[in-house]
């Protein structure tokens, strides 16, 4: 049985933040759950992928965050608590149907969950998305740890029923994949059917009706403002005068920091987890018994702004200060270390760090970047098609996903990237506005998730650029998620569709589409090469099973290949590809066995036909 | 109980995390606080793994620079890398064996000298146990246990709160049964090596 779905109430596990919001929902009894995968949130949507399996959970991958949004709003409405998880970035994908649904609201709960990620460790922004609480007028929530994480879940279910709107829950990444001991509680039954009564006038959001809704909303706003002033999440520590606002891990960072600096007496905490509506009766009773206050927020200055602006309301002028360029930035994560130093400095209490070694006179150390797997398809694909285009001045706009890597060099293939789908579109600006060759990389995932409206919009409009959609069969970045184009068949699992990505291309109406095989270097790069002579808009479906995907499905291996004596050292192998399972031995390249798949893409490569399919040794007596 | 901070650096496919997770479900078993934080994604693609453990009763679930009471590396570049992590008190345990980045392999970089290592971090730092964990753990008949090595020698020095039964019952439940065996050699050979060392 799921280690989740474990029906043995106080028994206590070590589990990861994802692990321990799933739980949580569980726990809540919620029935439907959608995804799009993304990181920090990954491990939440398995979790459930998981229990779907041996539950009556429904859980699904959408299509995109939009997609997700809309039917697990569809199941709220129906009555049946859902639960909707993506990155931070994925909310402004599924923000346009958010805004509304704030309008039309839920019978049965339904909480969002939008993992943030300060310091962009996998992300493209670092976007603070309490401001989408502000934005919709919704209520949200924020844990500090990850045993909270889990019991907010279950408050978030019911609040959202209490309101009948559905109710934000917001994660850092280091709740996300921290780590904590958690101590089970009951599960309450799942109700999965729901049923839907027909009620337009409250459900088709045209002006007249949704000019009603929007005074509902706002009277939600009110109650649930009354329910962040009493609830047990917005919670004061301390009686001293020096006050600190902190919300998430801030709090954890602060709370050690005061223990360290000694100063319980000296301060007064308030930790804000009911977040939006802001409790203004209680902040403004927090103001008026500090001297001074210090917020401690990542991101931007969400509580701190909140906080002046009720100041001002008490006609209250003690000192308030958070983001200054000798405190808090709006920059990346915080740390222990650094949150103790600005309370020391803010309320001018002495310490001391521990002594630092000097690290002044240690060697450069080489780095150890990602990099594409031993045997991935997209450095052939690249390689090709820097070959293809050898000679022309190019462009190479790309999209989010394992092949982003593809930037280092010696591939050298991304040029520009902002959003998932960005490719598709922005190759429409370049190509009308530069004389440059534009060759756009996308792969098959997120070509279902946004790269189609952008294929739609060069055919309608005329572009002229080549798009090479990398197919490898999986969502490999995030963890091998399934998407609408992978064969369930392999994965031993019935009862799905399967959307042929070649068959999008060709119904869309793309003058030029050719499928090739990227191991299969001289064909690709001819078909390439014919691609991109060619005027208007070109696809190249470039297909091949992701190589660490093909072993976790134990699919049939390759021989691994080995460097013989015929190589002259021309290193273009090395030059070229790169590829991690090389090694430099007594100045020649060689091939580790154990890390290569036998793509053969270097053999082909080789101008000396010296790397050839490794043979076996034999056992001499 | 007093705060210990443990910071354990590999590259991906080491196995920094199943370790970090059988010294979580040791702290567990034994009901000693604990706070963990890993950065996952990259370990796949050839990156650098790191993981935090905070037992005792801090909240925080990361370690900032300097912090760190022990650090484990189990490849010896990284635990030269990860010094920044550490101050004039921490204890540092690495394995020996390198797994050469990538970038040495395209000519791009130079692996440092492994008795220069050695002899800068236990410079700059309160003690250094190093020996080369990967002939142990092939010793112990599993190449892949170099984190089980490793973590024996993190119990012998004793500056974690936890006993060598409570790591070796919890090896039982987090690592799969076919490889326990060796697992628990591995253990035994690291602990041995952190003794001779000390």
């Amino acid at each position: 049985m799921h280690k989740l779905l474990t029906d043995k109430p106080g028994e206590k596990m070590l589990l990861l933040g994802n692990e321990a919001i799933a739980r949580g929902a569980i726990e809540a009894g919620v029935a439907f759950a959608s995804t799009y995968p993304g990181t920090p949130s990954s491990e939440l949507s398995l979790n459930f992928f998981q229990m779907s399996r041996e539950s009556d959970l429904y859980f699904e991958y959408s299509t995109n965050e939009k997609v997700a949004m809309e039917v697990s709003a569809a199941a709220a409405n129906a009555g049946v608590r859902s639960m909707c998880v993506m990155k931070h970035v994925g909310l402004n994908v599924a923000a346009d149907a958010l805004m509304t649904l704030a309008y039309v609201g839920v019978k049965g709960g339904m909480v969002v969950l939008t993992a943030d990620d300060p310091f962009m460790f996998s992300s493209q922004n670092e976007q603070d998305n309490r401001y989408y609480a502000k934005l919709s007028g919704l209520p949200m929530l924020e844990p500090s740890s990850v045993q909270e994480a889990k019991e907010m879940v279950g408050y978030a279910f019911d609040l959202s029923e209490k309101l009948k709107e559905p109710v934000l829950f917001r994660t850092t990444t280091r709740i996300n994949h921290s780590s904590g001991i958690v101590k089970l509680g009951k599960i309450r039954k799942r109700i999965t059917k729901g049923d839907f009564i027909k009620d337009p006038l409250n459900l088709v959001t045209v002006p007249a009706v949704s000019r009603k809704l929007h005074v509902k909303l706002l009277k939600n706003y009110d109650s649930a403002m009354q329910l962040a002033e009493s609830s047990t999440y917005n919670f004061v520590e301390g009686d001293g005068g020096w006050g600190i606002v902190c919300n998430g891990v801030g709090y954890n960072y602060v709370s050690d920091a005061v223990e360290e600096l000694q100063i319980e007496d000296r301060v007064r905490v308030l930790r804000v987890g009911f977040s939006h509506p802001l409790p203004p009766k209680l902040i403004k009773d927090f103001l008026g018994r500090c001297e001074k206050v210090l917020v401690v927020e990542e991101g931007e200055p969400y509580l701190e702004e909140a906080v002046k602006a009720l100041a001002q309301e008490k006609g209250l002028t003690l000192p308030i200060a958070g983001k200054a360029p000798e405190l808090f930035s709006r920059l990346y994560e915080y740390n222990p270390a650094q949150v103790r130093t600005n309370l020391a400095a803010y309320f001018g209490v002495p310490h001391e760090s521990p002594a630092l070694p000097d690290l002044s006179d240690l060697p450069e150390i080489p780095q150890r970047p990602p990099t594409l797997c031993a045997g991935c398809s997209h450095r052939a694909t690249f390689y090709e098609v820097r070959k293809a285009a050898e000679g022309l001045e190019t462009i190479y706009p790309t999209d989010i996903g394992c092949y982003t890597l593809g930037l280092l060099p010696p591939l050298s293939s991304a040029d520009f990237l902002i959003c998932m789908g960005s490719s598709v579109g922005t190759s429409g600006g370049f190509s009308k506005v530069t004389d440059k060759k534009v060759i756009a990389f996308i792969g098959d995932s997120t070509f279902f998730h946004s790269g189609i409206p952008g294929l739609i919009n060069a055919v309608f409009n005329n572009h002229n650029f080549t798009l090479v959609i990398l197919d490898n069969g999986t969502t490999a970045m995030t963890g091998h998620q399934p998407h609408p184009g992978v064969d369930m068949q392999q994965l031993q699992m019935d009862g799905f569709g399967r959307v042929s990505i070649e068959a999008v291309v060709r119904a869309v109406g793309v003058p030029h589409v050719t499928v090739v095989k990227p191991y299969k270097v001289k064909k690709s790069i001819e078909a390439i090469r014919a691609a991109i002579d060619f005027e208007g808009v070109s696809v190249i479906i470039s297909q091949e099973t992701c190589a660490l995907y093909a072993k976790s499905l134990k699919l049939a291996r390759r021989k691994p290949f080995e460097v013989t004596d015929k190589c002259r050292n021309h290193r273009d192998c090395m030059d070229n590809l790169a590829c991690p399972a090389f090694y430099v031995w007594n100045e020649r390249i060689k091939i580790d066995p154990n890390l290569c798949t036998g793509c053969a893409v270097c053999a082909q490569i080789c101008p000396e036909n010296a790397i050839l399919p490794r043979k076996e040794k034999k056992v001499t007596a | 109980m007093k705060t210990t901070r443990l910071i354990i650096v590999a590259v991906g496919g080491q196995g920094n995390l199943l370790a970090s997770s059988v010294l979580g479900e040791a702290a567990l078993m034994a009901d000693i606080p604990l706070q963990m934080s890993e950065i996952h994604g990259m370990a796949q693609r050839g990156g650098v793994v790191e993981s935090a453990l905070i037992f005792g009763n801090a909240r925080s679930t990361i370690i900032a620079d300097g912090e760190a009471d022990i650090l484990v590396g189990f490849e010896p570049a990284e635990t030269l890398r990860a010094l920044n992590r550490c101050n004039t008190d921490t204890v540092v345990i690495t394995n020996l064996a390198p797994l050469m980045p990538f970038t040495v392999n395209i000519g791009k970089g130079v692996y440092p000298d492994l008795k220069q290592l050695q002899n800068l971090i236990r410079a700059k730092t309160a003690k250094l146990i190093a020996f080369n964990a990967a002939k142990l753990a092939e010793k112990a008949g599993n190449p892949l246990a170099v984190n089980m090595v490793l973590l024996g020698a993190l119990i012998q020095t004793g500056v974690l709160p936890l006993e060598t039964d409570q790591v070796k019952e919890a090896m039982q439940h987090k690592t799969k049964p076919a490889f326990l065996a060796s697992n628990l050699k591995a253990f035994e050979l690291g602990y041995t090596a952190a003794a001779k060392a000390a």
